[in-house]
């Protein structure tokens, strides 16, 4: 059991298994034991990346993707970070606001797409509107939640400085909620990805599942495949850009700062 | 901070305060005049931080009149007056703020480098930068008493702010309180449950009881305060009347509730 322990230790260990999978992928396809109608081997799927990168399609279709998931995220997130401020500042909004938005809230956004269609066709502002619809609960329910377990001894204390609008704001609610509106951006963000991944695959002219759809059409399964790990590559690029702004923002706090 | 000013007087004529049908405070008079040092002691639930809380403007009277110089505290209902600081139990500093940013909260000019002054009165200055999840508990509460005193109040209000910490802590602290307390000339008004501490800085001690001011003793010791026999002598006198004990009679069926 010896040399299993040591080679655990090495900094390449989390890859071995990955490693081992495509290897052993690529073997079972290159042998005919995989159809590479079911699945192309790795190499093909390297290979029409490589060629959509020579061609530089990939480039415009993951910016339009990108672009939408963008301007979803703003638009959606800011909107609810605004109500989720003002929710959790005001006991009276929170009265009128909330039960509506927590029924909104369980309805299944993606359930909209045919009204979604309907409304906006199936250009950019449908996909747009489901984007921001799908990352808007996270980050306003986080906010909420942030805000209110703010520390009511900060809020005394803010009192007796005469801390009040903006400076109370900007001192005590905007930090004391942060980490908690962080862990709602990270949750969007994986919802802002599944719900384009979703409107761009039912309708769309351009982006990463246009691409996959059009693909499709022509059996190009190693583009299809290709389009999936793209989607997981940008996934987990915009988790560990959140992850490092929350090491960031949050480096007062002893549980986030690794020295 | 080394100006001298001179600290605010206090008036509080029959002042109650009533949470709902609990009636906490049932008519305190109580004159403080300026720069005195004055503690208020009493059992836990006696109504001692309530008094504290109307001095702030964190609760508003149910009767009675608090006056600040002559001037209502009523007339402030916003909260506290801006020469007026208060001092809590736990620091309370903002934990996303630096120690330096921290005392900047203190000061209307947010001048940074009056905030930097302020932590060397405390004896903090090398820690400007640091966040106060990193500090102790004792260092924590300079940083806190530096932030209530760099806006020159008139008036300090302590709420048992050493109630928390250490018993070498606690003897530096009110070391420190007493000093700050001379050089700068501010009315002090400090809430404890230890009646040493109390004898310990201040210059009148008052016992509340019910709701009522009890006792009212002048120390008549010199500063700074040894723990002699004078000292012994002012402990015992609040100490036995907190307890309810005749002098020289040990109590044997009165239940102790009393913590120090």
């Amino acid at each position: 059991m010896k040399p299993f322990r040591k080679l655990a230790d090495n900094r390449y260990a989390p890859f071995y298994l990955p490693v081992l999978v495509l290897v052993l992928w690529q073997l079972l396809g290159q042998y005919g034991y995989i159809s590479t109608r079911t699945l192309p081997t790795p190499l093909r799927v390297a290979e029409a990346g490589i060629a959509l990168t020579r061609s530089g399609d990939i480039f415009r279709y993951v910016y339009d993707s990108t672009l939408r998931a963008g301007i979803g995220l703003a638009v959606g997130g800011g909107i609810g970070f605004l109500l989720g401020v003002v929710n959790g500042l005001s006991r009276i909004a929170n009265r009128y606001l909330d039960s509506s938005l927590q029924m909104i809230r369980n309805v299944p956004h993606l359930a909209l797409i045919p009204l979604v269609i309907l409304w906006f066709g199936i250009g950019e502002t449908a996909k747009i509107f489901l984007v921001a619809l799908g990352v808007f609960f996270p980050i306003y329910m986080n906010t909420v939640h942030g805000i209110r377990s703010i520390d009511p001894g900060l809020v005394e204390m803010a009192r007796v400085y005469g801390l009040r609008g903006f400076a109370f704001y900007r001192e005590v609610v905007l930090p004391g909620a942060l980490s908690s509106i962080l862990v709602g951006v990270r949750y969007a963000l994986g919802f802002m990805w599944l719900t384009l991944i979703v409107a761009e695959t039912i309708s769309a002219d351009s982006g990463i599942g246009y691409m996959a759809m059009n693909a499709r059409e022509f059996m190009r399964l190693d583009i299809v495949v290709f389009a999936i790990l793209l989607y997981a590559v940008l996934g987990k690029l915009s988790d560990t850009a959140a992850k490092l702004l929350e090491r960031r923002l949050l480096r007062w706090n002893p549980n986030y700062s690794k020295v | 901070m080394s100006t001298h000013r001179i600290g605010a007087r206090l008036h509080i004529q029959s002042a109650r305060k009533s949470f709902g049908e609990q009636e906490v405070l049932r008519g305190i008079d109580l004159t403080i005049p300026a720069g005195q040092f004055v503690a208020i002691v009493g059992r836990s639930g006696c109504g001692k931080s309530t008094l504290l809380r109307l001095l702030a403007g964190l609760e508003q009277p149910t009767g009675g009149e608090l006056t600040l110089d002559g001037d209502s505290l009523g007339g402030h209902p916003n909260g506290t007056r801006n020469d007026t600081r208060m001092l809590f139990q736990d620091a309370r500093l903002l934990p996303w703020r630096t120690a330096a940013d921290n005392v900047q909260v203190g000061l209307r000019t947010r001048s940074r480098e009056r905030a930097i002054e302020a932590l060397a009165e405390v004896g903090l200055a090398e820690r400007a930068d640091a966040w106060p999840g990193v500090l102790s508990g004792g260092q924590r509460q300079r940083v806190a008493l530096a932030r209530a005193l760099v806006g020159e109040p008139r008036l300090l209000l302590l709420d048992e702010p050493l109630g928390a910490l250490d018993a070498l802590t606690r003897i530096e602290m009110q070391q420190l309180i007493e000093r700050l307390w001379e050089e700068q000339g501010f009315t002090a008004v400090l809430v404890t449950h230890d009646v040493s501490e109390a004898v310990a800085l201040a210059d009148r001690v008052i016992l509340i009881e019910n709701g009522r001011i009890a006792l009212d003793v002048d120390i008549a010791l010199d500063r700074p305060r040894e723990r002699d026999s004078g000292f012994i002598h002012f402990e015992k006198l609040i100490l036995d009347r907190i307890l309810e004990r005749e002098p020289a009679e040990a109590p044997r069926d009165r239940k102790l509730s009393y913590s120090i």
